[in-house]
């Protein structure tokens, strides 16, 4: 039997059996074992590991994946109408362009020196984050929607010293299980119900459950069933008047069009960018933010990084740095504020340059452009006999509850029906809310065509005869 | 004449030191590149059919919803934007570009380039996470066998990969722990949690934010906690240990056994931060040493980009008996059908959105494809070489110390301390970072608390050569001489990277501080001029 040749390994340079054997003599040890002297033998695996046979060559490696890849059917293939936090918008090259760069992609957590760059750029990112929001403060990105939500009433808690939050049930309630496990330790969450006709939280509602042990008022805007609130500014000053943080998550596309949240009277108001320059990538994607006013009790309680501006020893120059980073977990440990670490930055970062190719115009181009579509096409769902689009009398933004109660078909047979058509149909809502009958939520954005939208149309059609 | 260039590179033999220095663009902020007017990219007009149907959607809106003044968003052509990013991105320094081992704790690592282009493939970077199961099956499987690849590195169960990234897996398993003892009825007496103050911050900080008091333990002489004070510090309200070993001080707990023993029989649960996991892949397991969970982060030892902080990647592991408790959904197997299980009454619920950061989970998985059983050996072994090999070098620095355990050898890092240095020349660790980034290179100091005065981590990782070794060596060497020779070009330093040093009085100051453009101008506006 002839022996294996050793493998060079092209992602390991020390693999070469000749430098490895220079390099132990330097240390002064026969071989690698005499490293592992510390690990006990009763420690020890002692055998190979059992993983599949390893595709050396970087050819053999890339079709493996690519086969892998290819059993998967794309939203470029196929006419895609999910949203529900994570959305399928179009993505401009410069945004690929800019978080492909190796500097970017394989850069960490240097200094702000070295790595100047990428605490402009985040600068940057909070700057024109602010300007969507008209906010003075945004963090570096956490790691989602989800999070941003836990962690803005997890605030408003430590800023009040009060210990319950009223959300509204117009959620998803993935994300209400998250924040429900968050707050846990410390905060009890009530739900409140919303107006099953406009799809509204009501005053009323709200007014009952404030106290003085209110702590934080959260609700969406538009919601996630995709509904507009036309009472916010009337939500807002019922929490303020209770001493409470008002908390609006809101969808940043919207923000061309929609009023900001700080003009009705939010305190803090978060979300997710995915949809700023993202590709959905089956959820990997996501990344959160929160903005608040530039006020100590607020500032001193983010968790998340903030970079801030500053001079340097050079008149002129502009110098970056932590702000406040003593409150956080990577100065004092379990002392900070809940914790802080690797989340989403690189999403920040394209952000930025989203942010900054769209500017204002395009911004008020893409709200609009958007509203035109998705009430197009929830006009002419509406049309089908039996269906109802929008199922909220309410104003809505790019999402909208579809309702097939009068088809007599359940929204799996019609979606089964339409993916038979190569379409992904809205979202299944019937389990997640039964008293909306049989109903999905559609997604609808500036990527769809007219001829899509009608294609789409004539599918639901075919699909509940 | 070009003969006799490549001479006067080299003195006595050894190569010189760099003559670097990083772009420095002077690039203003965004805003002040503004062109009123500019555009960068144009969104899709819907068409006119749309736009006569859907008529005047703006007046849809309720009162006051219509936004009335547009955001102040800069304006710039398509080509501005690209330059003033592009010009951003050279002005840092990427594990791409330099020799990336003093980000130690970090794992810095070669990303190879082929897993980032297969990412970017239309059946991974189209993909909406709530497409029907049948229509996404590749990245289920990558996602299942992914799963099956960890289960044998680490001798565990299952694992979940919806954590963002190490931080949420550790808080991942902060809830499993809160749900297992919920379930014997003991969430309320088993309040506090163990950890080591050279394990992540995180440690301490994700179980805090799940409910629980801390518990740290310090090292002795050996560089880990005394199984003592292990024993003195648990009790019938320990709810678990969380630990990291070999701690980031690269020396490895010989009794952790005897530490997760202890913990078991006072009735707590064990997690194992496999975030210093690098030098002992295929050596031992989080399930040889009784350990009930543990996490992996994707980035770092699993080669997934770190994107300037994310996002990362993590796998949440655990065993049979904790399975139950896991995020929802895990992924499952029939036959050659994957699919989503959202059916798991015990589940913890959600912890991110969605199945977590997929990409990362292609990325670790085609690593793992490129290595083999062999392949992971020999990054361990290499990374361990690697640490040990620049060990020899450092210990020839004078003033440069390794503390704990002295004369052993370590696992896949070093902290080591300038403290005799500092002493001698009254330059600190910070300064020789930043002096270190005149030769092109990044140096990182240490998580706080600096428990090891003036310290400096280096993790040497598998993908580095012996070259890059002794030129990083050569750096610190020169950098350490000039600390005693010239102690104002460290202080002051950097000099040639792209910015000067930052006066960090503003960045804790509220009246001072700006996170944000607008916020630094009216900061500005309201402290009126500048004194002449």
């Amino acid at each position: 039997m002839t022996k294996k040749k050793p493998v060079v390994y092209p992602y390991i340079p020390n693999s070469e059996p000749g430098v490895k054997q220079r390099m132990l003599a330097q240390i002064g040890v026969p071989g690698v074992e005499a490293l592992y002297a510390s690990i006990p033998e009763a420690l020890r695996l002692n055998r190979r590991l059992d993983l599949p046979e390893a595709l050396l060559s970087e050819c053999a490696l890339r079709k493996h994946v690519e086969e892998l890849l290819s059993r998967n059917a794309t939203c470029k293939e196929r006419l895609n109408f999910r949203g529900a936090g994570c959305y399928q918008h179009y993505v401009p090259a410069v945004c690929d362009e800019i978080n492909g760069r190796s500097e970017f992609l394989t850069a960490y957590a240097g200094e702000p020196y070295e790595d100047h760059g990428r605490f402009q750029t985040l600068f940057e990112y909070a700057s024109m984050l602010g300007e969507l929001l008209d906010m003075d403060v945004v963090n570096v990105p956490n790691y989602d929607g989800f999070q941003a939500a836990g962690t803005s009433i997890r605030m408003a808690s430590r800023i009040t010293g009060r210990y319950e939050a009223l959300v509204s049930a117009s959620i998803n309630p993935d994300k209400l299980a998250m924040i429900r496990g968050y707050c846990e330790p410390d905060i009890s969450l009530r739900v409140l119900g919303f107006d099953p006709g406009e799809g509204q939280l009501e005053l009323a509602e709200l007014q009952a459950a404030l106290s003085d042990k209110t702590a934080a008022v959260y609700f969406e805007n538009p919601s996630y069933l995709g509904v507009i609130q036309s009472q916010a500014e009337n939500l807002a000053e019922l929490a303020r008047r209770h001493g409470a943080v008002c908390i609006v998550a809101v969808d940043p596309t919207s923000l061309g069009v929609l009023t900001p949240p700080v003009h009705y009277g939010a305190d803090i108001v978060c979300g997710d960018i995915q949809s700023l320059g993202m590709h959905m990538q089956f959820g990997g994607g996501q990344a959160g933010f929160i903005a608040t006013r530039d006020e100590e009790k607020y500032v001193m309680q983010y968790p998340s990084r903030l970079f801030g501006i500053a001079p340097t020893s050079v008149l002129g120059e502009y110098g970056f740095g932590d702000v406040a980073y003593e409150r956080t977990s990577f100065a004092i440990r379990e002392e900070g504020r809940e914790w802080v670490g690797t989340a989403a930055a690189l999403w920040g970062i394209t952000a930025a340059v989203y942010l900054a190719l769209m500017g204002p115009q395009g911004m008020a181009e893409l709200g609009e452009g958007i509203m035109q579509r998705s009430h197009y096409a929830a006009m002419r769902l509406g049309a089908i006999r039996g269906v109802r689009a929008p199922a909220f009398t309410s104003a809505f933004f790019k999402e909208f509850v579809v309702n097939f109660d009068g088809t007599g078909k359940t929204v799996s047979q019609i979606n089964a029906a339409l993916l038979g058509m190569g379409i992904f149909g809205g979202k299944d809502i019937t389990q997640e809310f039964p008293d909306l009958g049989n109903s999905a939520l559609y997604c609808v954005t500036e990527v769809h065509s007219k001829a899509e939208l009608d294609r789409l149309v004539t599918a639901v059609e075919e699909a509940v005869q | 004449m070009t003969q006799g260039i490549s001479r006067h590179r080299f003195s006595d033999g050894e190569l010189n030191l760099r003559r670097f220095h990083q772009a420095r663009w002077d690039e203003p902020v965004i805003f002040e590149l503004t062109e009123p007017g500019q555009r960068g990219v144009l969104p899709p007009e819907p068409e006119a059919g749309i736009r006569e149907a859907a008529g005047d959607v703006l007046a849809t809106l309720p009162q006051g919803m219509h936004r009335k003044r547009p955001p102040a968003l800069p304006e710039l052509s398509q080509v501005h934007v690209l330059r003033h990013y592009l010009r951003l991105s050279q002005e840092n320094l990427g594990a791409d570009i330099n020799i990336d081992v003093g980000q130690g704790t970090c794992t810095m690592k070669y990303s190879p380039k082929v897993n980032d282009q297969l990412t970017r493939l239309p059946g991974m970077a189209e993909l909406h996470p709530l497409q029907d199961v049948e229509t996404v099956q590749g990245i289920l499987e990558v996602m299942y066998r992914f799963e099956q690849m960890l289960k044998e590195i680490s001798g565990l169960d299952r694992f979940t990969f919806q954590p963002g990234a190490g931080s949420q897996a550790i808080y991942t398993c902060a809830l499993i722990i809160r749900a297992y003892h919920a379930s014997r009825g003991e969430a309320s007496q088993r309040d506090e949690v163990i950890t080591t103050i050279f394990s992540h911050p995180s440690d301490a900080a994700c179980a805090k934010t799940a409910g629980y008091k801390v518990l740290t333990l310090y090292p002795d002489a050996n560089g880990y906690p005394d199984l003592d004070a292990l024993k003195a510090a648990v009790s019938d309200r320990t709810a678990a240990l969380l630990i990291t070993n070999p701690e980031d001080t690269g020396i490895f707990n010989p009794r952790i056994s005897q530490f997760v023993e202890t913990v078991h029989d006072a009735g707590g649960l064990c997690f194992y931060d496999q975030a210093n996991a690098n030098g002992i892949l295929g050596i031992t397991r989080a399930r040889d040493a009784g350990f009930d969970m543990c996490h992996f982060n994707l980035h770092k030892t699993f080669s997934a980009p770190h994107g300037c902080g994310g996002p990362g990647g993590a796998a949440a592991g655990c065993t049979e008996a904790l399975a139950r408790f896991l995020p929802v959904p895990t992924v499952e197997r029939n036959g050659d059908y994957y699919y989503l299980d959202y059916h798991r009454p015990d589940s913890i619920g959600k912890v991110r959105s969605f199945y977590g950061v997929a990409p990362a989970v292609l990325k670790a998985y085609a690593w793992v494809m490129s290595l083999g059983g062999d392949g992971l050996r020999e990054v361990a072994e290499v990374a361990v070489l690697n640490n040990n090999y620049l060990l020899r070098r450092m210990q020839e620095i004078p003033g440069l110390r390794a503390p704990y355990a002295e004369g052993q050898h370590r696992i896949e890092q070093v902290r080591y301390s300038w403290a005799e240095l500092c002493e001698e020349t009254d330059v600190h660790s910070e300064d020789i970072g930043l002096r270190a980034a005149d030769f092109g290179v990044h140096y990182w100091t240490s998580h706080h608390p600096y428990v090891v005065k003036e310290p400096m981590t280096l993790e040497p990782t598998e993908s580095y050569s012996k070259t890059d070794l002794d030129e990083y060596a050569a750096i610190l060497r020169h950098v350490a001489q000039e600390a005693r020779s010239d102690p104002d070009v460290v202080r002051t330093a950097p000099h040639n990277s792209t910015v000067h040093r930052v006066d960090p009085g503003p960045l804790d100051d509220p009246k001072q501080w700006a996170v944000t453009w607008r916020a630094y101008l009216r900061k500005l506006r309201e402290r009126g001029p500048d004194p002449a």
